[in-house]
């Protein structure tokens, strides 16, 4: 379905415990174009993100990313869909702290059931500048190296969707440019579409596909 | 990076916990493998001393000294019996076979037994070198005394009297050596052999020369085999009612003695099984501890597209590569112990104790420990299964 849009929504909506976290009308995003999810904090951002990677599961309405219905997807499918699929840069990185940076590459790789393929993996962090500390563990990186790894292992397997949660939260400008600009390299080289959560209003300007969430009335 | 080496990986990253846990497991394997190598090795070398010999008679006493000195030559003998009775037991209808034994010198701590070629053909011995003695004085070594003493054909030595070394020696009888055993693995690898008459004719010598004729010709006890199932009833009876000597069967002391020995070799068993046990309780907080600080590690391996039956199969093959490598390990020290102890024990040599020989019970000892791994994992890799991924990636 190369036509069909990456991500397709309607009537979504996720409730935990009776109480409404996000609710969206309708919303669509075609292949291969770029999109800000907008919104104050604890507005359900991250909860957008989570169920566009099939790690929440809509309480009802219609849901379609990449070609599969994730309302109705069987858990360990949607595991192994999620592991070809999406590539995801946490706010807080989550790098696997007791094995190498080229390892949590070769993690990602193995996890989605790929071939290690050492060729792309380093061309990977040689485009990020991260070959010197491919042997490093994690914690001996500094933060902007380590947010690098997070976008390398996110790129990985490359992804149809790439998702990025408040990557630039903690960044100064010169910095949020260059962190925004490797991201939407990342997704041009795969041919995927990048989808950023964040309340930083400094990224407005580089996405024209928006999605601004409001808080829920409930 | 497949599930295994990242399991290995987090054993690495915390090496000396993993180290010590290792460490535990493997001395609990260590001493039940020590322990087994070592029940093993007696019950055969028990079993096998004491093949094809129905009977042991000897002079009254404890029926279980009488077996240990005279088929296993490690206690002191229960006194002597006239040397005629082995004629008349032999001339019994009910008896197949009888050997002499005559005890009561030793060279450098083996025993000196004056005995006729039966019991060496009993054993199944092949000489290395040389001949058997023909005639007295002349001796045969095992193959464990010549390698001790570094004795071979045509040399002599002179017994030294009573069955520890340093008794007063028979100075004016010296033993020329005629031939050397191969190996049996049996009680005469520790062996010196000669003629009965030999005995007599040195202790003629250490006692009062010119009254020969008036010595009572005395031998130390008789090992029997039947010639029927029937004499088994029969015989011990006789003997024990009817003689001075008193009977006893190999089969039915060995029983009460394996009794004895069987009871310590549990206890130790069960010490060992409790340190197994305690390193299976340490692999458990081991993992719990890790799991709370790795709950983000498995959130985001999920996150990555793995399953839950691969974040469970993490968690079980770090407890599985643990306890594998530490029965591994617990195995391999229980080998060099026991052949370290058999290399600077004699008591433990004689009983055959060897790290070379492995014991089918080894493999239950490895499953066993495996199966402690298993368990341990199994509530902490439960608890990974069903871990929140959404919410534990937003939580702290």
């Amino acid at each position: 379905m190369p036509d069909s849009p990456i991500i397709a929504l309607r009537d979504l909506r996720f409730e935990i415990g009776g109480r409404t976290i996000l609710s969206l009308a309708a919303w669509q995003l075609p292949r291969g174009k770029h999109a800000l999810v907008l919104g104050p904090s604890g507005v359900g951002k991250t909860t957008l993100l989570h169920l566009l990677a099939a790690l929440l599961r809509p309480t009802s309405g219609a849901l379609a990313v990449a070609g599969a219905d994730l309302c109705t997807l069987k858990p360990a499918a949607c595991d192994r869909w999620r592991g070809a699929k999406v590539g995801i840069v946490f706010q807080r990185l989550h790098l696997i702290s007791a094995v190498s940076v080229l390892d949590n590459l070769r993690l990602a790789r193995s996890l989605a059931g790929r071939s290690t393929d050492e060729g792309h993996l380093w061309s990977l962090l040689a485009g990020l500048g991260l070959s010197d500390v491919a042997h490093r563990r994690p914690r001996e990186l500094s933060f902007g190296e380590a947010q690098r790894v997070a976008i390398a292992r996110a790129a990985a397997n490359r992804p149809e969707l790439l998702l990025a949660d408040e990557p630039t939260a903690a960044l100064d400008d010169a910095n949020t440019e260059r962190v925004a600009d490797m991201l939407a390299a990342q997704a041009e080289t795969s041919g995927a579409s990048l989808v950023v959560a964040t309340h930083d209003k400094r990224l407005i300007r580089r996405f024209e596909e928006r999605l601004e969430l409001t808080a829920v009335a409930s | 990076m497949s599930v295994w080496r990242l399991g290995f990986a987090y054993l690495c990253d915390r090496w000396l916990n993993s180290v010590l846990l290792l460490l535990l497991l493997a001395l609990g394997i260590a001493t039940i493998t020590l322990l087994l190598l070592f029940d093993g090795a007696m019950r055969e070398r028990l079993a096998r001393d004491a093949r094809g010999i129905d009977l042991v008679v000897g002079a009254k006493g404890s029926p279980l000294q009488l077996l240990l000195s005279a088929v296993y030559h490690l206690d002191v003998p229960t006194g002597n019996i006239p040397a005629e009775t082995a004629t008349r037991l032999a001339a019994h209808p009910m008896v197949s076979k009888v050997i002499p034994l005559a005890l009561g010198d030793s060279l450098a701590g083996f025993r000196i037994v004056g005995t006729d070629h039966g019991y060496a053909k009993h054993y199944g011995a092949v000489l290395a070198e040389g001949r058997l003695w023909n005639s007295e004085l002349e001796a045969v070594l095992g193959a464990d005394v010549a390698r001790a003493t570094g004795l071979g054909p045509g040399d002599s030595f002179i017994g030294s009297h009573g069955l520890t070394p340093g008794g007063p020696a028979h100075s004016q009888a010296p033993y020329r050596v005629v031939g050397v055993l191969s190996p049996s693995a049996s009680v005469l690898d520790r062996l010196v052999l000669t003629a009965v008459q030999s005995i007599w004719e040195v202790h003629d010598h250490h006692e009062t020369v010119g009254k020969r004729e008036n010595i009572p010709r005395e031998i130390t006890a008789l090992l029997v085999a039947y010639r029927t199932p029937l004499a088994a009833v029969r015989l011990p009876r006789e003997i024990n009612v009817e003689t001075a000597m008193q009977a006893a069967s190999p089969a039915l002391e060995m029983a009460r003695l394996l009794n004895l020995v069987g009871a310590a070799l549990r206890t130790l068993r069960g010490f060992g099984v409790l340190l197994i046990v305690t390193a299976g309780l340490g692999i458990f907080v081991a993992l719990t501890t890790a799991l709370r600080e790795r709950r983000q590690d498995i959130a985001i391996l999920r996150s990555l597209g793995a399953s839950r039956m691969r974040v469970l199969c993490l968690m079980l093959s770090e407890a599985l590569s643990l306890s594998a490598a530490g029965g591994v390990a617990g195995l391999a020290l229980g080998h060099i112990a026991a052949e370290t102890l058999a290399g600077l024990m004699p008591e433990a040599r004689a009983m055959g104790l060897t790290g070379t020989v492995a014991r089918p019970d080894e493999l239950y000892l490895m499953a066993f420990a495996i199966g402690i791994g298993a368990l341990a994992a199994l509530l902490p890799a439960l608890t990974a299964y069903r871990t929140e991924v959404a919410a534990t990636l937003s939580s702290g």
